[in-house]
Parts: structure tokens; sequence; C-alpha cells
């Protein structure tokens, strides 16, 4: 188990000040000055060095996306973008950054932003976190207030000022394009890459977007070292993680960790086990919605390490670390059709796999969650996600079809059970065989 | 994706300005952004009028944000059919967003919708008196406080039917009600006290 004096989130629970003042006894804002001395490469290579790896879903090398904004300005300026639109189902980390230690994240976006060349950053918080946004905002007039932003941030001589933006209740924009069109005022739908945002991002500058627990871990790193963050975890998997474990469990919490740890440790040790024991598991879904789940057992959970490549073993990803729990008490494949609703109600509708096969699969996965199907359609359902996955804009088809891929994988014997069982119920009364439903 | 509609006519008031206050907030707003980019401040706008129009948003203010950011008009309307959080019809003076996604539905929002439903009516439906309004929505992002339910601002989490019940009985008879968690809980931490951060050498020096 990861040491309290390892762990970065230290008023994770908010029973801390989470103020200025707070932070400061904390060990926040103490001497950024000396960090940005360290100049941008610096600074860079130090993130790099650690093997931070993005904190919102994708696990892009932190230090390396940095590294793609342009050295030299072309006259444009540079963006700093704080990605705060955490809307995946499972998922409940920046929350807590936000509300119970914002100076971390406003700190992290004065550093990241110097790294970048950034003279300004925006946080776009989801619309619905309305309190957050309101201590995040009292967090960033508190730094100006105390000369940390603004002109001459810091004492750095670098300039920089922090704004937070929001949102209105749309998951898409938690992707970043879709995220830059929001913030342009326009609907959230997704933008073509190439460019990238590194290129052409916010009104049409370099800009990077990152995770609130990315950002938020850069000043520990920066004071701490690359290497302390690096000896923690597995190669390829270092540091600290936020894990959400949400679900059938006994004592569902957040919780840090190093990456790495096994499921059923991180489980029983934090979120007091699942509800009836070890046992009585029947899936997890390790990473946030969007990923496919993993069954109980052997081969599954039993040795389910918790960091990308330890998900990845599993045909499944660590995404944002949100576990989510499911006992044998579980309708698995009414769960998943809810899943399924939330990715049709998402969906932005710009690419037509998405926005059409996003109310498909729903409606065949409602039927089936009663048996009201044709065992052929379970594969035909299987051949729509394919047809889905990778022929959208953006990774939000991927994220949609993915789970449903994962319960074909390793449920389909309950959801044959369950039609049989409907066509033996409804030929004794003499009804029909179900007919496909047309689309909407 | 979702289809919405704006309100019917005769639900439509003639006109909708800001109030003098609020046109100064907005002002401060549009400053955030660079110069020429102020229709990046269209969303918080939207928002601002909806709070000023009773929670739901009429058509006259989409009209009235895209004049004063001098947007074309049906791009406002494009704003506020696809952002969720614009109710596009009256809502009650509290407005209930039950979450039902499946982090929430394996904790027992099955049992807040029944409530819903007993006390309020059907999804949409505004109580007879004005107060009370439900809808269900996706993950609202408090997935380890599940069940939960935001009313207006708030968040109420780690709920049960009883609790919930309590909470609107309580909004219905004008009294204060404690958002966050319902049960003995300190916010995300485990119940029963946090696992982690019980190091008091962490905080040497550091006042509570």
């Amino acid at each position: 188990m990861l040491a309290d004096k390892d762990r970065i989130f230290r008023n994770l629970y908010g029973v801390r000040d989470p103020g200025l003042k707070g932070a400061r006894a904390r060990g926040a804002w103490d001497d950024t000055k000396a960090i940005l001395a360290k100049g941008r490469d610096g600074i860079v290579n130090e993130v790099k060095a650690s093997g931070l790896r993005g904190r919102g879903g994708a696990g892009f090398p932190t230090g390396l996306k940095w590294s793609f904004m342009p050295k030299q300005s072309d006259g444009r300026p540079h963006y700093l973008v704080v990605n705060a639109d955490e809307s995946e189902p499972g998922t409940c980390k920046d929350r807590e950054i936000m509300r119970n230690d914002p100076h971390l994240l406003v700190e992290g976006c004065l550093i990241a932003g110097f790294a970048m060349g950034a003279n300004a950053g925006y946080i776009y918080v989801r619309g619905e976190f309305i309190r957050e946004r309101e201590a995040l905002q009292a967090a960033i007039d508190e730094a100006y207030d105390a000369k940390l932003l603004g002109k001459n941030a810091a004492g750095s001589g670098w300039d920089f000022d922090l704004y937070v933006h929001h949102g209105a209740g749309a998951y898409i924009c938690g992707e970043e394009t879709a995220l830059l069109e929001s913030l342009e005022g326009k609907k959230g739908q997704p933008r073509l890459k190439p460019p990238f945002p590194a290129n052409v991002g916010l009104y049409g500058c370099p800009t990077t977007v990152n995770n609130v627990e990315s950002i938020a871990a850069v000043p520990e790193i920066m004071r701490r070292g690359a290497a302390w963050f690096a000896a923690i975890g597995r190669p390829n998997n270092t540091g600290t993680k936020l894990f959400c474990i949400s679900g059938h469990v006994e004592k569902p919490c957040n919780v840090e960790e190093a990456m790495g740890i096994p499921l059923r440790e991180l489980v029983e040790k934090h979120a007091g086990g699942v509800r009836g024991g070890w046992d009585n598991l029947l899936a997890v879904i390790p990473g946030g919605s969007s990923m496919p789940l993993i069954p109980a057992g052997a081969t599954g959970c039993d040795d389910l390490l918790m960091d990308f490549d330890g998900c990845a073993k599993h045909k499944s990803a660590l995404g944002t670390a949100a576990v989510i729990v499911m006992d044998k008490s579980t309708d698995i494949v009414r769960a998943m059709t809810r899943i399924s609703y939330f990715y049709k109600h998402e969906s932005c509708g710009q690419c037509t796999p998405c926005r059409e096969g996003m109310g498909w699969m729903w409606r065949v996965l409602t039927r089936m969650s009663e048996g009201r199907a044709q065992k052929k359609e379970i594969d035909m359902l299987f051949e729509v996600t394919k047809q889905i996955e990778g022929h959208t804009i953006c990774a939000f088809g991927d994220g949609a079809a993915w789970p449903v891929q994962g319960l074909l994988r390793h449920f389909r014997p309950e959801i044959e059970r369950r039609i049989d069982e409907y066509t033996a119920r409804s030929s004794s009364l003499d009804a029909r065989d179900p007919v496909p439903q047309a689309a909407e | 994706m979702s289809v919405r509609r704006l309100a019917p006519p005769e639900l439509q008031p003639k006109d909708f300005a800001f109030t003098k206050t609020n046109a100064e907030w907005a002002k401060q707003q549009t400053e955030k952004y660079p110069a020429g980019r102020q229709q990046s401040a269209v969303i918080p706008l939207l928002w601002k009028a909806q709070e000023q129009h009773r929670g739901w948003l009429p058509e006259a203010a989409i009209r009235h944000v895209a004049e004063f950011l001098g947007m074309a008009q049906i791009r406002v309307l494009e704003i506020a059919t696809f952002y969720t959080m614009f109710n596009l019809e009256p809502v009650g003076e509290f407005h209930v967003q039950l979450c039902g996604t499946t982090p929430c539905r394996l904790r027992g929002a099955d049992e807040l919708e029944k409530v819903c439903k007993k006390r309020i009516g059907e999804q949409g439906h505004v109580t007879k008196d004005g107060k009370f309004s439900w809808v269900e929505v996706e993950c609202l992002g408090a997935c380890v406080n599940a069940p939960m339910a935001q009313i207006n601002y708030d968040y109420y989490e780690d709920l049960n039917a009883e609790s919930f019940g309590e909470i609107l009985d309580g909004l219905a008879e004008g009294k204060k009600v404690k958002p966050g968690p319902q049960i003995d809980r300190q916010l995300s931490a485990p119940v029963g006290g946090p696992s982690t951060l019980t190091d008091p050498a962490l905080y040497a020096g550091a006042k509570k």
C-alpha cells in the first residue's frame, strides 16, 4: 500500500482548509518561482522523466504532449486548456480536487502554462459542478490576490492569467476538440485531426488540453523529482492515481493509490470488499463506462493489476481508473443496456455510424435484456459495434462500442439463456417471433 | 442525441432582457476571452438568462443573448438545444435531476425514481403548486456517493427512498436542507473513516 507521505492529494476528503493558507501548509505554492527557473525544457524533461501519463482516460504521456507545442511563438498566443468536464460514468475524482484542493490545480496550471509558453489558461468545468466551479474560482481569486497569478506570476517574471469556463451538460465536451469548440461558443462537436490542437487549437492557436488530475500532480513531481514519481508503480505505469470505487462494494470511496495495485487489494483495503465477499463478484468495469468489463475469476479480476498494461492484458483499459464493481445480484445485460442508453443520449450527432448506431445498439440490447431477440442478432450486434468502432471522427464511437463488445465477449451464454427462456415462454403462449425494429 | 424543442408559443413570454446587474455580469464574462471572441461567453450567458427566468430558457432570452453577443440567432438556438442543462420548458421551483446511469442504478436509483413518480409525477411535469419537477439525467459525476440527485445547484448524495423523501418534504416546507452525503460520511471517504491520509506527520505544522 502506498505510504501516506507519498500521496499527492493530501486533502482529498476535504477535512482540512482548501484555501491558500491550508494549501500552503500542505506544501503547495512553495517557491514556485524556483520551479519556473528550471526553464521550459527543464520542466518538460522532468515531467517526461517522471513517466506521468494523462489521467483523463487515454493515458498519453503528459511531458511528450507538452513538447509538441511550438518552441517559438509565430505571433499567435499559446493556450493551456484544462479538461474538467468530468462526465465518464463511474468517475468522480476531479471534482474532489476542485473542491478540496484547488490550489494544486491552480499551481499546476501556472507551471504547465509556462512550460508550453502560454500566458493564458482556461479550465473547462462541467456545467453541473456549480459548487466546484465556485470553489475553484475562489482559489483563483486568492491566487491573484497573493500575486501568484497575473503579471509576474509568483515572482517568476512570467505573466499568466487563468479563467474558469463552464459547459452545460454534454458528455462529448470531454473530448478535447469538442471541448475547444464548446469553449469557442459553439456546439460541442469534435473536430477532425489533424491539425492537432498543438498546432491549431483554441481560436486557431497552439493549445494543449490536459486533465485536471494530470495538471494537479505536476507541482509535486517538480518538487520531489521525477525519480520519486517514477519509483512508484511499474515501468510505463508510474506514479500514483486516484481511484473511484463505486457499485457493489461495502464502502464506495475515492482513494489515491500506487499504479499497478491489484484490484482485489484495492477493493478490500479501501472499499471494504465486494458486497457478500470476493466470491460474490460478477464483473468489474475497470476504467469508466467506456471500457470493456472484466469478469470475475482466475482469468479475470483475480489477477488484474490496476494500471495501463494490467488492464490491457485483459482486453480492457485503465481509462479514468473508475472501478465499477458488480456483484452476482447484478442484471448484467440491463446494466450494460443502461450504459448503451447513456451513449445514445450523449452522441453529438455528427457522424452517422455513431448517431444511428447508438440508438440501434440500445434498442437491440433492451430487447436482449428481456430475451425478446433472436440468437443470430447477437452476432449482428457484435458486427455493428465493429462498424462503429474506428469509423467516427472522435473516440466516442469506440468508447460506446467497447462496453457492448465486452458484454458479448464474456456474457454471451447469459443472453442466450434469456432468449431461450423467452422463446419457451412465448411459444407456449403461441406468440410470434420477435421482429427486429427499424431505426427511429 | 436527444431531440429538444422550444416550449410551445403559448408558454413563451414576449420579451426578455437581462436585469442591470446581470447585464453587468455578462459584460464582465465577455472580458475573459480575447478581443473578437466574445461568442465564447454564450453558455455562461444563456445559463444566467435561465437563472433569471425561473429556471427555464424562453425563445426571447435566446434572441436577447444573440443580440448581446452579436451572434446569429440560429447559432444561439443551436447551443440552447444542444446542451441539455438548458431547460426549454418551464420547471418547478425545485428542479430535481435524478442520476439514472449505471453506477447509481446499481445502488438503488430505481427506488428514487419511484419516489419522484409518486410525489411529482411524470418527467417534465411541474406540480400544481409550481414547486417541483424532475428529470432523469446522465451521470452527474458523484458515483462513489451513489445514488444521488441534483436539486437546483446542490448535490444530494448517498440517498435512499426515505432520506430523499425527507429532503423533498423539507424543501416543500421551505426548510433549509443539508446538501452532500445524507449518511454519516466525510464527502467521498469510505463510511466509518478514511483508510488513508491518517499519518499525523503529513500535517505537522498545518492547522486544520
